[in-house]
């Protein structure tokens, strides 16, 4: 095994590690954190499934943002959509299912493009940062270091696919021996340089996500004025803390 | 035009967003609370020798307490999208006061105190030690915020700036910073029993001399009735109903509707008070202690039902907060929702037929409404979602001929706040306030140009004082604001007088 193969071996467990360790113990904290008092933003559902609902246009049409401003929620939209494609076009490198890789080669020719609009959603958003004043006021170094590790990661990923074509058979056999561990048939990962990259930069964004904004994903679920449902008059809500208060 | 010392916005025709101007409300700052006041509220008297390590403390507290606080830290993207849905940004540019701006001034310290980058790479996300500097920025900003919500609606993960806000109030209480107009008002209200200060007989003089009125203006005995056990409805209105224009002619129309439906009512002297600014402060304890006195009035005097009057974030806590707090209410008739609003109550008469309104009455004038935001965006009447919105309108079409709604994105969920809310209803704050109402104004100024409005109907005391003192800043007059129950009063059929 080249030395490569084996750092990338030591990195991607030591990214995944850090992933799950991370995104658990942070959900769990939202999960145990009570929310003591009914906040949800109105008009709200009055049911349960009314807030699954609203949960759901919120995170697949981003429904609020769309309220909000057109132009980010476009940018936005655009850019987490093409994400999620791209994504589940890589689940061609992890899994052996016959009927997920029959699902994945029928939208791959389409899906494969969408990099470009991830790329385009990523840069829009980029310009909003730099051009509107109020956005770049609010802009820490890290926002904009996150748009361009996201872009780096969208466009080496592209460069492999549409400029130097990298031996995906290889990186598949990469991956799989390391969810199998089975590190006796590793193969080497391919040597080119936009594969590198973008394996580097992936862990590196596996790495950050559970000490960065993009706990914005866990967070939208936990969010109270968004799950909860407007029922106060109805049903008692207290937590344990103000529970303690009572006489 | 009333006269002040600082630039009052123009209006526009179409709403700006201004470009950011760092800093322009720096100087605003509300008047700190006496010693008495903040001991009174289990505070510390004053600014405490060790108030850095406290209030990092105090955060932490917070954050283990308070889901909102610890979800709405960790998850702002900065994406800007609430970036012009302030008012308080649209009136003074100064980017402070955006939402995200306003928000920071915490989070940049919870990052340094309580996440891995914060600690160590500060320069990199923006995290910054909590120094003297920094927290007066907090008494600043966290004090030219209305917690109207506004920003909740556009957030797409629902970050609501109020909580954040509140919880600043919170951690500057607990290091002996507080606000004298809230603080002192808490302490009136737990003592005296309303933020006015009035006590029992001045309460009672006041609302002899309303009965009075009452009978001078229809000829007929219409009750203020207060303390009267065994009266069905226990009435909890804002104090300001007692004393202030237009708040008054309010009261007096709740009078009327409760005369003419001949259902027995009361109020209390004892918790003569619907409005609780410890949600202001983000005091969960002293909330608590003020929701309790209504509970206990209720029990004492053995009443059925709970109203309560004209009144924003009065309606939020009685509506959301009131059964966590003090309830369960199970002492109370099961056949109506506890609590019930003003509005609700007089809705559910007007459909039963129970009540009749003459709309011609009101034919000198022309209408429009303001949602108040505690209403709109942290609570609901009626069984449906946006019920809020419906039955002040409906109440409002069936009592008037004229009614015209302000643009719709000034509206409903989206509506601007009166720039007074939020504990922020102070002289000390007279610039904020004016500046903070331009989005209201010029919408109100949209429907006066555009439909020859006369009167805004509202049903909140702090945007009724509010309003009446800022219209006068815009070239307005301040009796063009009135309460929702003037409008219905005026309207309704109360019969011929006994002679």
């Amino acid at each position: 095994m080249s030395f490569l193969t084996v750092a990338f071996a030591a990195l991607f467990y030591a990214a995944t590690l850090l992933l799950v360790v991370g995104l658990a113990r942070r959900i769990s904290l939202y999960w145990r954190t009570p929310a003591p008092l009914k906040i949800p933003t109105t008009p709200a559902p009055v049911t349960q499934g009314g807030v699954v609902l609203r949960m759901f246009r919120e995170v697949v049409f981003f429904e609020s943002l769309f309220k909000s401003t057109k132009w980010t929620w476009l940018f936005g939209w655009v850019f987490h959509m093409a994400l999620f494609a791209v994504l589940f076009r890589h689940l061609r490198y992890f899994t052996e299912a016959e009927s997920i890789m029959a699902v994945v080669t029928f939208v791959s020719p389409l899906f494969k493009y969408l990099a470009f609009a991830m790329i385009i959603g990523l840069l829009g958003l980029w310009g909003r940062r730099l051009f509107v004043d109020r956005v770049r006021y609010i802009s820490a170094p890290s926002d904009h270091l996150m748009l361009l590790l996201l872009l780096l990661i969208g466009i080496s990923g592209a460069m492999t696919t549409f400029v130097a074509h990298t031996d995906v058979v290889m990186v598949k056999a990469f991956f799989r021996s390391l969810m199998t561990f089975s590190f006796s048939d590793m193969p080497n990962l391919p040597n080119d340089p936009f594969i590198v990259v973008h394996l580097l930069l992936v862990a590196v964004l596996m790495i950050i996500f559970p000490i960065s904004k993009l706990l914005h994903a866990p967070g939208v679920f936990f969010s109270p004025t968004r799950n909860q449902v407007d029922n106060p008059r109805e049903q008692r809500h207290i937590a344990d803390w103000a529970r303690k208060l009572e006489q | 035009m009333a006269k002040a010392d600082f630039e009052i916005p123009e209006l526009k025709e179409f709403p700006e967003v201004p470009p950011v101007v760092p800093g322009t409300m720096a100087h605003s700052q509300p008047f700190i609370a006496k010693p008495e006041f903040q001991e009174s509220l289990n505070f510390p008297g004053e600014l405490v020798d060790d108030w850095h390590d406290k209030a990092i403390d105090a955060m932490g507290d917070l954050l283990g307490k308070y889901r909102s606080l610890q979800v709405y830290l960790d998850s702002c993207v900065k994406c800007g999208a609430c970036t012009d849905k302030c008012h308080y940004y649209l009136g003074t540019s100064d980017p402070k006061n955006m939402p995200v701006g306003r928000q920071d001034l915490l989070r940049k310290v919870y990052r340094r105190y309580y996440t891995f980058a914060g600690k160590y790479f500060p320069k990199l996300v923006g995290a910054v030690d909590l120094t003297k500097e920094v927290l007066d920025d907090w008494y600043t900003y966290y004090h030219q915020c209305s917690q109207c919500r506004r920003c909740s609606v556009f957030c797409p993960y629902g970050i609501d700036t109020a909580e954040i806000s509140m919880a600043a109030r919170e951690i500057m209480d607990t290091v002996g910073l507080g606000s004298k107009y809230n603080n002192e008002i808490i302490v009136k209200a737990q003592t005296i029993g309303n933020n006015l200060g009035l006590p029992e007989p001045a309460l009672v003089d006041t609302l002899g001399g309303l009965e009075e009125d009452l009978l001078d203006d229809t000829g007929l005995e219409i009750k203020v009735p207060v303390d009267v056990h065994g009266a069905d409805v226990l009435l909890v209105t804002p104090s300001a109903d007692f004393f202030a224009e237009p708040h008054i002619d309010g009261l007096m129309g709740y009078a009327k509707v409760f005369h003419a439906a001949g259902i027995s009512w009361t109020l209390s002297s004892y918790a003569s008070e619907a409005a609780n600014f410890s949600m202001f402060i983000g005091s969960y304890a002293n909330m608590k202690k003020q929701a309790e006195r209504i509970r206990k009035a209720a029990l004492e005097l053995g009443v059925k039902r709970l109203v309560v009057g004209e009144c924003g974030h009065a309606w939020r806590v009685a509506y959301s907060f009131w059964n966590t707090l003090a309830g369960p209410f199970d002492f109370l008739d099961p056949n109506y929702p506890v609590p019930q609003h003003i509005v609700e109550f007089t809705h559910q008469l007007h459909t039963a037929g129970a009540i009749k309104f003459d709309k011609e009455r009101n034919d000198g004038k022309v209408l429009t409404f303001h949602d108040s935001c505690n209403v709109s965006r942290a609570s609901r009447m009626g069984d449906k979602p946006g019920g809020q919105y419906r039955l002040p309108r409906d109440l409002l079409r069936a009592s008037c001929n004229n009614f015209v709604d302000m643009p719709r994105e000034t509206i409903f969920e989206s509506t601007y706040c009166c720039g007074g809310g939020g504990g922020l209803l102070t002289d000390d704050l007279m610039e904020v306030r004016v500046k903070g109402a331009l989005p209201r104004m010029e919408a109100l100024n949209h429907v006066i140009q555009e439909n020859g409005v006369t009167h805004m109907a509202a049903i909140c005391a702090i945007c009724k004082t509010q309003f009446a003192k800022v219209l006068p800043y815009y070239g307005m007059g301040m009796d063009q604001i009135i309460s929702l129950h003037q409008v219905v009063g005026d309207a309704l059929v109360l019969g011929t007088p006994n002679q």
